[in-house]
């Protein structure tokens, strides 16, 4: 056990913290509507000129070459400060990342640099009006053509797809293939011709949400990432990512109980409140321990999945805990109102919980499928 | 940084797995419901130096920290070690009691009616008056779980008064907390075998959907409760400011994770888990009295309230 920070992290933190408390924005709209994503864009834009978009990414990219410790002060320090959602995350966290494993150079070159500086705006393709949970019978084709492929189908809930550019997503390559075999992993720009996008509104009203529909796009081979045929194993590297840790570091939850300690009404429930701080701190811990773990190569199967299952559960949680503390406010439109309807998204996306509680009891515990 | 036990605790509890499985048998515990004091079983964990893993070499001790001693308790947990295991770690120590197993101390407590274990120790603490007591007359009261032993008591106290507690009764929070989670452990050890082996209408019943949710459930409350121990014996290991706080958090969350595993284990048993031949309930009966020793927690998350709401 060593949890004491060396000075080379102690003085990342404290630039962080001196950085985000000098610029972080007061008051953006959310970034799920039209205008208030563009107010969301400028500051990311500010993000990255400062070299704060993506730390852990090399500095050739634009990062700041930060190590997981490194990432998770950094995460820790920007929701303390007050930082708005990120709604470039899909592409940082989720693409880049998949990228990175199995990118060729020119796609890393080419893609990284413009997706950190928010030029690029990348939205994650995979669920389709039939293919949900059950992703592998996606029916959305890809079939090749001469120098790339052409692409019919259509995608939805796609998140913010109505404000990005970019789709990355999964294809059924071979149409003689069944289930997670034959299936390609391409990059799409929305601007495609053939490429229609209608948003449409989420459970809070803001139009979060997107229907993507492709008729005879064309894409170039260079669309490809990883190979032709492999989209499974790539998409389901992002999964990974998409459960764990990068899409919700620890610091959220724990800047989420400082606002809710600020409650009028906190001393009113005080087990309650304990037990808000416990939760966050449980998962501020697993998280150092999840990570410790898997520097040391000894990483478990189904653990992204058992985060997963305690993030989402803790958010609603501690949302639910500010409005009973707020009383009749609680109706308002208002950011606990707002975070709460969110909140609410989290035993849904990323692999329902009902997916996720198979793969705890199939693969962590080894109860049998069939 | 590096978060999760040290090579030494992980050697330590590999050792104690190969010693418990035939030092600490369901046998064992069903012995020790019948008020056997199990001499053979204490004498294997003091020559192993599970009593004075604390207690520095110079005192005759293994000189380990706190991250071993979770380690170890997580493990005699497994095995549901009877008492007064918890008891005797902490406090024998401090009353200069031989480590080697033939001591067994219960500790009495005013705000406890009974005393734990009293029937089968070899030594009562009175807690309040930081004594031993002398002339013990024990009369045994029945508990749920049989290997409490649990008495009324009176003595004589005797013997310089020992005082500043407070860390010690932390460290028994903490060693309990862990020893929750091991009896947590096996618990699921054993529904998870039941469930691949029981057949109802022609599957393993542990492919129904109906089971293995809330045993997934069950097992992100232990797995989440895991590491708040081990921050928790960090901060005692180092004498902390935080070790009260950070305790409280370990009891309360080992408690509330290792009762609905016993929930959910029962449940995913059906009626052969529903009975006393079966072995599920020496574990699950032992998690329900050490839910609500050495504190609830509900009291525990009162002790962080406080801190938290000033």
């Amino acid at each position: 056990m060593d949890l004491q920070e060396t000075e080379q992290e102690l003085l990342f933190r404290a630039e962080a913290r001196s950085w985000l408390s000098e610029n972080v924005p007061v008051g953006l709209p959310s970034g799920d509507t039209a205008e208030g994503f563009a107010a969301h864009l400028e500051w990311e834009r500010q993000l990255h000129a400062a070299r704060w978009a993506a730390v852990s990414w090399p500095d050739a990219y634009g990062g700041r070459d930060a190590s997981v410790w490194q990432w998770l002060a950094f995460e820790e320090e920007y929701y303390r400060a007050g930082g708005p959602q990120r709604v470039t995350q899909n592409g940082i966290f989720l693409l880049a990342p998949t990228l990175f494993a199995f990118g060729t150079q020119e796609q890393k070159d080419t893609l990284l640099p413009r997706m950190a500086a928010a030029q690029d705006l990348w939205c994650q393709g995979w669920s389709e009006p039939g293919a949900g949970s059950d992703l592998a019978s996606l029916t959305s084709r890809a079939d090749k053509v001469d120098g790339g492929w052409r692409l019919n189908g259509q995608k939805t809930w796609t998140t913010r797809g109505a404000f990005c550019t970019h789709l990355f997503g999964l294809f059924r390559s071979d149409p003689s293939s069944a289930r997670h075999h034959g299936l390609t992993y391409l990059l799409v720009p929305l601007s495609s011709p053939g490429v229609t996008v209608r948003g449409f509104a989420r459970l809070d009203g803001d139009e979060g949400f997107a229907e993507v529909f492709f008729d005879d796009v064309f894409v170039p081979d260079s669309a490809v990432l990883g190979g032709v045929g492999e989209g499974w194993s790539v998409a389901m590297a992002t999964t990974g990512s998409e459960r764990g840790l990068t899409l919700r570091s620890p610091g959220r939850y724990s800047a989420t109980v400082s606002r809710l300690l600020e409650l009028p009404g906190a001393a009113s429930a005080p087990e309650r409140i304990a037990q808000a701080w416990m939760d966050a701190e449980a998962y501020r811990l697993f998280t150092l321990q999840q990570v410790s773990n898997e520097q040391a190569g000894r990483g478990r199967q189904g653990e992204s999945s058992l985060t997963k299952l305690f993030w989402s559960e803790l958010d609603i949680r501690l949302h639910e805990l500010a409005l009973d503390l707020l009383g009749p406010e609680a109706e308002l439109e208002g950011p606990w109102s707002k975070g709460f309807q969110f909140a609410l998204s989290g035993p849904i996306y990323a692999g329902t919980n009902e997916v996720q509680k198979n793969i705890v009891a199939e693969r962590l515990l080894g109860l049998p499928r069939k | 940084m590096f978060f999760g036990l040290t090579d030494q605790a992980t050697a330590f509890r590999a050792g104690l797995r190969d010693v418990l499985p035939t030092a600490c048998t369901p046998a064992t515990i069903r012995a020790a419901w019948d008020g056997d004091p199990c001499e053979s079983m204490w004498k294997t964990l003091g020559a192993y130096g599970v009593l004075g893993l604390i207690v520095p070499e110079s005192a005759g001790g293994l000189g380990l920290d706190a991250l071993s001693l979770v380690a170890a308790m997580e493990e005699c947990g497994y095995h549901g070690v009877p008492g007064p295991l918890v008891e005797t770690v902490v406090i024998a120590p401090r009353l200069g009691l031989a480590l080697d197993g033939s001591a067994r101390v219960a500790i009495s407590d005013a705000r406890q009616p009974v005393v734990p274990y009293a029937a089968v120790a070899t030594h009562v603490f009175d807690a309040d008056l930081g004594q031993l007591l002398d002339d013990v007359t024990a009369s045994p009261v029945s508990t749920v779980d049989g290997t409490r032993q649990a008495a009324r008591v009176t003595g004589t106290p005797n013997g310089e008064p020992v005082t500043d507690l407070g860390s010690t009764w932390r460290l028994a929070m903490l060693c309990t907390s862990a020893f929750l989670l091991g009896l947590a452990r096996r618990q699921v050890d054993m529904t998870v075998s039941y469930l691949k082996e029981r057949r109802q209408f022609g599957v393993p019943i542990g492919t129904f959907q109906g089971l293995k949710h809330p045993l997934a459930d069950a097992v992100v409350g232990t797995e989440f409760a895991w590491p708040v121990v081990l921050q928790a014996a960090h901060s005692v290991a180092r004498e902390a400011p935080d070790a009260r706080r950070r305790v409280a958090h370990a009891k309360a969350a080992a408690s509330d994770a290792a009762y609905q595993v016993s929930r959910v284990c029962l449940q995913a048993h059906g009626a052969i888990g529903y009975t006393v031949e079966y072995d599920l309930h020496l574990f699950m009966k032992r998690t329900w009295a050490l839910v609500a020793d050495w504190g609830s927690a509900s009291d525990h998350r009162m002790t962080i309230a406080k801190e938290l709401l000033g």
